[in-house]
């Protein structure tokens, strides 16, 4: 056993020989993935897991794991198996997409119109 | 300004010292998840004390780090309930059910008080409060609901904490003051709504109170007396401090 100073552990009393055992049922709770939003009517993004039994306690610990900082206003929980992913294997149908610069919107030049214009009529 | 004194030295200081209790489970968690909430709450917790203590400050008191570590423990206003250390992780959830729902009440009443500077304290940490009850009552439910062990372990523990937390509503001196001033409705007041909050939810989580032919308050913190847990408890939590007070932190 851990012989510590710290009476925080020594009183957990925990074996140094740790043996690997193979993980009980109890030992894995399943994920949930996190979203939060950090101003109403703002997308929600994705923040990353948390182990939980339920929704509600879910929720619980995504507060503490990706609410301490910043701002949040509101939060999404869902658990990791009701989230469809796609093959990796397939990413090749995004391969040829950054070619195709006509989708962008970036043809519109709008802020040059604008500056164009205030300058024309400030003179 | 004695009656307000006393108020917010008793609060400070059970949050302070409730605080310092539940950030020693840091790294000691039952589960990761669960270890950031409770030591993140535990911050909550101080923060809250230093809020008090600012009060304090500004009403002729020490500095707030002076006043929280250089006190020694029979000058700490404190339930004993607080101080007690933390045995299993039973004890230390049974512990923040019972003293978050009297905190959140607590300070929900104080909210209207007529002292605006911490009618306005109240007001701001609202909703840290609520997150906090929030969390005491999942756990309290979920355990009582859950294996044969974690019911018999919740109800010993609330049988074990009961009558200290009825030492959370010991009167000062200064009850009848706090009311006619409108700064406070007073301990018996706040006893009675924390019973009608957590009764229903004990109920849902199929555990007992104990019956009120057995109650014994226990009393004493908020004069001073304490017991030997409190002493160990000043020496870790003001060391650092001590060892040179006049820094620059």
């Amino acid at each position: 056993m851990i012989q510590s100073l710290d009476p925080r552990i020594a009183r957990e009393k925990i074996n140094e020989e740790n043996n690997i055992a193979p993980l009980t049922e109890m030992d894995n709770w399943e994920t949930y993935e996190v979203f939060h939003q950090k101003k109403r009517g703002d997308q929600h993004i994705h923040v990353g897991i948390v182990h939980a039994p339920n929704p509600e306690m879910a929720f619980l610990f995504g507060k503490e794991q990706y609410g301490r900082r910043g701002i949040s206003v509101n939060m999404w929980v869902v658990k990791t198996s009701n989230v469809f992913a796609s093959d990796y294997d397939d990413s090749d149908i995004f391969d040829t997409v950054p070619e195709k610069q006509y989708r962008e919107a970036g043809g519109y030049k709008v802020m040059s119109k604008i500056n164009k214009y205030k300058k024309e009529n400030t003179l | 300004m004695e009656h307000i004194k006393e108020l917010l030295y008793k609060m400070a200081d059970d949050l302070l010292i409730l605080g310092h209790r539940n950030s020693e489970w840091t790294g000691l968690g039952p589960i990761l998840e669960e270890d950031i909430a409770f030591s993140s709450m535990a911050q909550d917790k101080i923060g809250h004390a230093q809020a008090l203590f600012q009060i304090l400050f500004e009403l002729g008191e020490a500095e707030p780090d002076t006043n929280a570590f250089m006190r020694e423990a029979k000058q700490f206003h404190n339930s004993q309930l607080v101080e007690l250390p933390n045995d299993d992780y039973d004890f230390s959830s049974v512990r923040h059910f019972l003293f978050d729902h009297a905190d959140q009440i607590r300070f929900n009443m104080l909210s209207e008080s007529s002292f605006e500077p911490l009618a306005k304290v109240a007001r701001k940490i609202k909703g840290e409060i609520k997150y906090h009850v929030f969390h005491a009552d999942i756990w309290l439910v979920k355990l009582g609901n859950g294996t044969e062990e974690s019911k018999a372990r919740m109800q010993s523990a609330i049988n074990m904490a009961w009558n200290y937390a009825l030492g959370i509503f010991e009167e000062g001196d200064y009850e009848l003051q706090l009311q006619s001033e409108n700064i406070f409705a007073g301990e018996k007041e706040l006893q009675k709504r924390w019973l009608d909050a957590i009764t229903p939810i004990i109920e849902k989580a199929n555990l007992k109170i104990p019956a009120e032919s057995e109650w014994n308050p226990i009393l004493g913190g908020r004069k001073g007396y304490h017991t030997e847990y409190l002493d160990q408890l000043v020496n870790e939590m003001s060391e650092v401090f001590r060892i040179e007070p006049n820094t620059e932190w």
